[in-house]
């Protein structure tokens, strides 16, 4: 009987694990802003599950995916950061990242306009991690506080501080690429 | 409430993670200050242009086949349990003989832990895009009648978002090769599949939770019903579920 309890085991692994693959593969693309690099993170953290599946026990799926993810991004930057310096380092970034001083929001706040997602997912990408990470959980992969404090391992508080931030710094960059639109 | 405090609260408030206690002091902090309202509104209507701009990534058919391919794979020609144990007592009369108590027990046991698993694989099933619900209704009195003519059974439909579980609707489901219903209740962002089927047995049995794959599963046997209720909750929400669902029928 082995061999169909691993079939079994598989099959629950399909059913609990797939139907995740665009938000592990969404969260991947942010995390590394690039497609083959999130490709292979995503099987290898697919990987790492199947491993580990028999003894998950929670929290949600989605966070223990994320959580898996996480650190298989994490080996990829330490790869990264030693094939060539630190990816901040590349001439020019500092001058077309915009700025992300925390500006007092002016009281006449105007309407951001709408934006094509291109755009959008080009200001989320300047986004200074930790914060860009806290930003996509909660945003774009629709995780509740709690789950996001599971999955990147931080109190529910540094949830909290950290997502204020990172919108405090989107808003001021999407106002700021505005004002210089016009 | 400081504004520091509060131009973190916000967000809170905006994503609606806030008790009641803390959202009224948040809003009234609002009320009285003009720089944390203007910032409370351009944040909210940020959030709504992020809603609108689709930034969601879809995942290469490429990377889904790679990753289907890493799984154990099926093989059609596989022996069924039932087919093995027909070989082993074929073997020898006496030893089957022998055996067949043990059999029968782990067999049994057998049975449960397999409902059980498809149990939870109907959960996880429902819970793909577009397979949650048959009917869509927070009306018992439309739900009920739905399941009609559907199955040998009328499974008990009871609106409970009083007790903080919202039904959302019903649907027909498949356990042990049988048409079963599944009525369906949310509580916050997490689904409760309640599954009802027909049993010969009377007597009541108490609720008594598994655990399967990060899944809670409270069972229990009443009024000539089996039911499963699945849900991610935790182990305790759950059994509130159950209480209140029992106390909801009865009383």
């Amino acid at each position: 009987m082995p061999v169909s309890d691993d079939l079994q085991r598989a099959q629950h692994f399909r059913e609990a694990t797939l139907p995740h693959l665009d938000d592990v593969y969404t969260l991947a693309r942010y995390l590394l802003r690039d497609a083959s690099d999130a490709e292979d993170a995503v099987q290898e953290c697919y990987l790492r599950a199947l491993k580990h599946f028999d003894s998950y026990r929670g929290p949600a799926m989605k966070p223990w995916l994320f959580a898996i993810l996480r650190n298989v991004c994490n080996a990829e930057y330490a790869r990264r950061a030693h094939r060539h310096s630190p990816i901040e380092d590349t001439p020019g970034a500092a001058e077309q990242t915009p700025i992300w001083q925390e500006t007092e929001a002016s009281p006449e706040t105007e309407v951001l306009r709408s934006r094509d997602a291109g755009a959008v997912r080009k200001l989320i990408d300047a986004l200074a991690e930790p914060f860009k990470e806290t930003f996509v959980l909660r945003e774009i992969n629709n995780l509740s506080y709690r789950e996001i404090a599971d999955a990147v391992g931080a109190p529910v508080g540094t949830v909290m501080s950290r997502l204020a931030r990172a919108r405090a710094m989107l808003r001021a960059a999407w106002t700021a690429e505005e004002e210089q639109a016009r | 409430m400081t504004c520091d405090d509060a131009r973190i609260l916000l967000h809170a408030l905006l994503d609606n993670e806030l008790d009641a206690g803390h959202a009224r002091e948040v809003e009234a902090h609002i009320a009285r200050c003009p720089a944390c309202a203007a910032e409370f509104l351009a944040q909210r209507d940020m959030q709504r242009v992020l809603a609108d701009a689709d930034l969601r990534y879809t995942a290469p058919t490429s990377l889904r086949t790679r990753i289907e391919a890493s799984l154990p794979q099926p093989q059609r020609q596989q022996p069924s349990r039932r087919s093995v144990l027909r070989g082993f007592a074929m073997g020898s009369a006496v030893s089957a003989l022998a055996a067949s108590g043990v059999v029968a027990v782990v067999l049994r046991q057998d049975d449960q832990q397999r409902i059980l698993s498809e149990v939870v694989s109907a959960h996880l099933r429902s819970l793909q895009a577009g397979h949650l619900i048959d009917v869509v209704s927070t009306d018992q009195h439309t739900v009920k009648p739905w399941f009609n003519g559907k199955l040998d059974v009328a499974p008990p439909v009871i609106d409970l978002t009083a007790q903080g579980f919202t039904l959302v609707g019903g649907r027909l489901d498949y356990i042990d090769a049988r048409a079963i219903g599944a009525v369906v209740y949310k509580r916050r962002q997490h689904v409760v599949n309640l599954f009802v089927s027909q049993t010969s047995n009377a007597e009541y049995r108490a609720p008594k939770t598994e655990t399967m794959q990060g899944f809670n599963c409270r069972r229990w046997g009443n009024r000539g019903l089996n039911f499963w209720a699945v849900s991610d909750l935790a182990a305790d929400e759950l059994a509130e579920f159950v209480e209140k669902f029992e106390a909801a029928i009865t009383g």
